[in-house]
């Protein structure tokens, strides 16, 4: 049998981020219940879920174990977050009606 | 003589090209090539949901609890911690403990969709379906049930793939590798649901 070719950072690691997403998460659910606009509620949900994003894909996903990748992944996930950002945008336009909606 | 028989027999490149790409084996590769057109599907529904809810000013907020919510999140978090540790025991050897492992992570999956569904039910029993909404427009339930589903679909091929992937590993046919590649996969379930759950039930809730 071989083993696995990633380096794993051991179970400590694995428990400290585990606690970590918890936190964050119980956060999310914090949030929900404060007296805020939709519009603050929603980027303050998001900031967080980032970073539970980023904490998952790096430690639980082994990609700070694996530089190349790393990059690999990055780029692919700003263009497919640009390509969104541009069909985002246009959907503002098209629903509020400016700028040159007509 | 071809190109590629100029490649594999005694050219210099022949050793560059058996190097696999970002020091990734094939499989990995191939998952995370799949985890990132598959985060780009879930991008999308959720970024419609967002337009729609914009665009919809009497949007409902159907939601009391985040009783169930909150457990099912644990429950899937959890499953990401015991699939590392399923990894960590295939990369020490221990196959009895990588087994176990994976088969407490696909129970785990297996109570998120039992808790998922049971969630469903109740929105169903409050006559919340795809096409019909009492509490406002029916756009709710047909975005609902359209981002959750898929969301539960993925869950079960997963639970589905944690059990084959570790009878596989116990008969011997795979190795931690593929244990790892399924692992990503289960990561990335976990991950989605980081995003659903603030954007579906937390901002939908009426307090």
């Amino acid at each position: 049998m071989s083993a696995s070719n990633t380096p794993s950072g051991g179970t400590g690691r694995d428990l400290v981020v585990y606690v970590c997403l918890l936190i964050l998460a119980a956060i999310q659910f914090v949030i929900s219940y404060q007296n805020i606009s939709a519009g603050s509620m929603l980027v303050r949900m998001l900031i967080v879920a980032i970073i539970e994003g980023g904490l998952a894909v790096l430690f639980f996903m082994h990609l700070w174990d694996n530089r190349g990748l790393k990059w690999f992944v990055l780029i692919f996930a700003i263009a497919a977050i640009l390509g969104m950002q541009y069909g985002w945008t246009d959907s503002y336009r098209q629903l509020l009606g400016v700028p040159w909606a007509h | 003589m071809s190109q590629a028989d100029l490649t594999m027999h005694g050219h210099p490149s022949a050793e560059v090209m058996s190097e696999p790409a970002f020091s990734v084996p094939a499989k990995k590769m191939a998952m995370w090539l799949f985890i990132i057109a598959d985060t780009a599907t879930f991008a999308g529904c959720l970024v419609a949901y967002g337009f729609v809810r914009n665009a919809t000013p009497d949007w409902p907020r159907p939601f009391h609890s985040i009783t169930n919510v909150a457990i099912m999140t644990f429950v899937l978090l959890t499953s990401s911690l015991t699939m590392l540790f399923a990894l960590h025991s295939a990369q020490r050897s221990e196959k009895s403990g990588a087994f176990r492992w994976m088969m407490i992570t696909a129970l785990l999956g297996a109570v998120f969709a039992i808790l998922h569904i049971r969630e469903w039910l109740g929105l169903i029993g409050e006559g919340v379906t795809i096409f019909h909404n009492p509490y406002g427009t029916p756009l709710f339930g047909a975005v609902f049930f359209s981002v959750t589903g898929l969301h539960l679909l993925h869950v079960t091929g997963g639970v589905i793939a944690l059990v084959a992937v570790g009878i596989r590993y116990m008969g011997g046919r795979y190795k931690a590798d593929d244990l790892e590649v399924t692992g990503l996969y289960w990561h990335f379930v976990d991950l989605v649901w980081m995003f659903v759950v603030p954007l579906m039930y937390l901002l939908n809730m009426s307090h």
